[in-house]
This record gives structure tokens, C-alpha cells and sequence, in this order.
């Protein structure tokens, strides 16, 4: 009995770190960047600061310790202003998994204000998008795979992939910079996701509804064949921050 | 027992005037469920639902930008000036800077100077650039910083009514909107 008890301790001891272990964040070192977005409307790249990014999307094991630290999130308490009314639905209770959301899935039918928490309870905050493009734009081997049709085939590979099949768990690969499960695993938020076809330039006078929505015209023409991710930012671009999708969730930043 | 201040003021409010308003749970559709912090032109620190109680006409702006944002103030001004008397006086409004790095109360106050507004009725606003994207989210504002320093925003001009939930919206800037006055005047309980 003594033997049995000292070696369950002992295994307690071996396990717990790892079940209690902080998310994983790699170092990226930022610099310029040819978004298919200019920075200025044009053609200006991007000026990205170093940045850290979390490895892995955040699950669904992840969110449900959050939400019961912080029970304003759980989606029998969340006011609608910040969270549709399919927040979590898939969940079996407003504080248990269940089987439609297993624990090491992305968590998914998330709004970007409940990201936005997510994001700063871990000391950090989402990535904007172009830190988010920059990331996702490695291979395993190149930072910038974007020109490789190897690398387009296999991001848009993704979009081709029926919404039925279950949401594999997290625990793909790593990019060149450690990220992973970034391209092929679930849509993600960024902290400027309302901002990135906004052209409504305050030095242009005319009709705000002509204007609002002109950026389109103003992607690069060398990115256009770039179809993977102009998808994603006509998706951000058509989302409101209470929105809830499901096969979108979230990964968070820090600054350096 | 610990019994907040709020609680306290709160029940005897309630026993007195029948009317704690202020007391009320807020609606789940409200804006002021975002609980930040706000600085207006006089370097005041104010939440977000200071003026609860009251229906507020809210739009966002910054003060370097030099075509769009004059505009707004205009038509948040022919909108009140629209509604008239002593309707106008139940409305206030409230514009909050995208640019919280380069307005501060100073910048803000000079606007409001330049542009004659009336602070017994306005307040000029800046808030922490991660409260200016919730509050923007909100809103349902866009807008984005350049490498210039200037931004690319959404204009719109958003109604809310006493407990800080979005009633109209219009976007028609440069004149007043027939159908957002007529919101606008139902929320001041103006005939």
C-alpha cells in the first residue's frame, strides 16, 4: 500500500508540470514585410515590430480553465454586446467540454471580444494582421514560402476541406518559426480584423458608402495570385466582433 | 457581510424615489458594458457610461484629421441644432479620438475651441489604443493607422439611447439624416 501511494506521488509530481505548463509563445523578428495589404493604401511593405507568437491556436481545454477564472466569459453570463448567441454553443455546459469539443481541439465559435480576453489573461493580446500574415507566410524550411506553389497548394488545400470533417486537434508541425497549425487548422482573429479594407480616406471627401469599402482596389497586383489570403481577409473584412464562426478561432501575441 | 456603497445608496434611493435608474442592471445589449476609462478635454478621467441616463449621440474622430472629422462635428452639431430646443438640451455627445497617441486633453480641448462646442453638452474623448479598438468594435467603427500617422476610418454617427444601447446609426455626413433626426428626437422624447 505504502508503495503503491509513494509511486502515485511520485507520478503526480512527473505529470503535473506538464498538464500546468504556460502556453508556448517563439520570438519572430518582424521587419518588412510585402503584405498583399500596403501599409499605405499602395505600395508601402509593412514595418513589423519583433514580436512573439503563440505555437499553437488556443484550445478547447485552454478556454474552459479561462472561463472558469473568469466567469463574465461563460456563455450563460456573457452580455450579447460581446458574444453572439452561438459563443461555445458546442459545448456541453457553460463549464464542461463534452463530446463535440474535445480538450486538445482549437477552440472555435469564438467572438473577438472573448479572444481579446482570452488574449490579455495570458499577458499578451491578438496578433495584428499583418504580424499574422508574416507568420503564416513561412514553410517549414523558408520564412517567406509564399512565392513556392508548393506552399499555395497546400494552404488552399485547406480551404477545400469539407466543414463536416471533425476539427483535428492541435500538434501539427512547425514553420520556419516554430509556429504551427497555422495555415490548415481553423480561420483566426486578429486585432485589426475591421480595419484592413477600410479606405475611407479622411483627406477624400464624398460618399462614405462609395468610399468605405474601396481597398480592394488597392491590393498589390503581385499578391493577387496570393488567392489563400486574400480569402481570409475577405472573411475578417465581412465579420463583426460578436460574431461567432465555427471553424474560427484564435491564437494570441506579445510584444517584445 | 461586506455591502457595496452602490447597494447601500442604491436601497435607500430605491425606498425614497421609487426611481434608481441608475441602479438598474444594465441591458445585456448595452455599450456600456464595456467598462473603460475615458479622458475628455479637460484631462477628467470619466467612464464610459458617464452620462447614463441620458440618450448620447456618439461618433469617432481625431483631431489632426482635416476634411472628414470637421465634417462630423458639423452634422453632430446641425443634428442637435435640428432637433431644437429644450429637446436638444436631453442630448449629448460624445466623439473618442482613433489617435490616443497624439490626442491628448490639450489637443482636445483646442478642438473643441476651434470648433465652438459646447462642453456643457460635448465631450471630446480619448481612451488606451486596446479600449479604442473594443470601443470602436462596439460601435461598429473601422478604421486603420497609416505609416503617415493618419488613419483610414468609417464615419458614421451612432445613436444610443439612455442605457447605452445603439438605437439608429447614419452614415450621411455633410447634412442631417431625416430618418436618424426623427430617432434622434423620439430619444429626447421631443414631439
Amino acid at each position: 500500500m505504502q508503495v503503491r501511494c509513494f509511486n502515485a506521488l511520485l507520478m503526480a509530481l512527473l505529470v503535473a508540470p506538464f498538464t500546468t505548463m504556460a502556453a508556448d509563445y517563439v520570438p519572430l523578428p518582424g521587419g518588412r514585410f510585402m503584405s498583399v495589404l500596403p501599409a499605405d493604401g499602395v505600395a508601402a511593405p509593412a514595418q513589423i515590430a519583433p514580436f512573439r507568437l503563440r505555437r499553437e491556436p488556443v484550445t478547447n481545454t485552454e478556454f474552459l480553465a479561462f472561463v472558469k477564472l473568469h466567469p463574465q466569459w461563460r456563455r450563460d453570463q456573457v452580455p450579447v454586446v460581446f458574444a453572439d448567441s452561438r459563443y461555445v454553443s458546442h459545448w456541453a455546459s457553460a463549464n464542461m467540454l463534452g463530446p463535440q469539443a474535445l480538450p486538445r481541439q482549437p477552440v472555435t465559435r469564438i467572438s473577438w471580444f472573448a479572444a481579446e480576453a482570452y488574449c490579455e489573461s495570458e499577458g499578451a493580446r491578438l496578433p495584428t494582421w499583418y504580424e499574422w500574415e508574416y507568420a503564416a507566410a513561412a514553410s517549414a524550411s523558408q520564412p517567406d514560402a509564399r512565392a513556392d506553389p508548393a506552399w499555395r497548394e497546400h494552404v488552399l488545400a485547406w480551404y477545400g476541406r469539407p466543414s463536416t470533417t471533425p476539427l483535428p486537434p492541435i500538434g501539427g508541425p512547425p514553420n520556419f518559426y516554430g509556429v504551427s497549425d497555422i495555415n490548415d487548422l481553423v480561420w483566426e482573429w486578429v486585432e485589426d480584423f475591421n480595419a484592413l479594407l477600410v479606405s475611407n480616406d479622411s483627406r477624400v471627401q464624398g460618399d462614405p458608402d462609395v468610399l468605405k469599402f474601396c481597398g480592394a482596389g488597392a491590393i498589390s497586383l503581385q499578391q493577387r495570385e496570393n488567392y489563400a489570403t486574400l480569402m481570409r481577409i475577405a472573411m475578417l473584412s465581412a465579420l463583426k466582433a460578436t460574431d461567432t464562426t465555427n471553424n474560427m478561432g484564435f491564437r494570441c501575441a506579445k510584444s517584445k | 457581510m461586506k455591502i457595496r456603497a452602490k447597494t447601500l445608496v442604491c436601497t435607500a434611493l430605491f425606498l425614497l424615489t421609487a426611481n434608481a435608474a441608475w441602479c438598474a442592471e444594465l441591458p445585456p445589449d448595452s455599450i456600456y458594458q464595456l467598462h473603460i476609462t475615458l479622458t475628455n478635454q479637460d484631462g477628467k478621467s470619466i467612464p464610459l457610461d458617464e452620462h447614463r441616463g441620458k440618450p448620447q449621440l456618439v461618433s469617432m474622430f481625431y483631431t489632426s484629421c482635416t476634411m472628414v472629422c470637421p465634417m462630423i462635428t458639423d452634422t453632430l452639431k446641425a443634428t442637435r441644432g435640428a432637433i431644437g430646443n429644450p429637446a436638444s438640451d436631453r442630448v449629448n455627445v460624445l466623439v473618442v479620438s482613433f489617435d490616443p497617441d497624439r490626442d491628448d486633453a490639450s489637443s482636445l480641448h483646442r478642438y473643441a475651441e476651434t470648433h465652438k462646442l459646447d462642453l456643457s453638452h460635448w465631450t471630446l474623448a480619448r481612451a488606451e489604443p486596446g479600449d479604442v479598438r473594443r470601443l470602436a468594435a462596439l460601435l461598429g467603427l473601422q478604421y486603420r493607422k497609416l505609416p503617415d500617422g493618419d488613419f483610414n476610418h468609417s464615419s458614421e454617427l451612432v445613436l444610443l439611447d439612455t442605457e447605452g444601447r445603439i438605437v439608429a446609426r447614419s452614415t450621411t455626413i455633410g447634412r442631417t439624416d431625416p430618418a436618424f433626426l426623427a430617432a434622434v428626437r423620439k430619444a429626447a422624447g421631443a414631439p
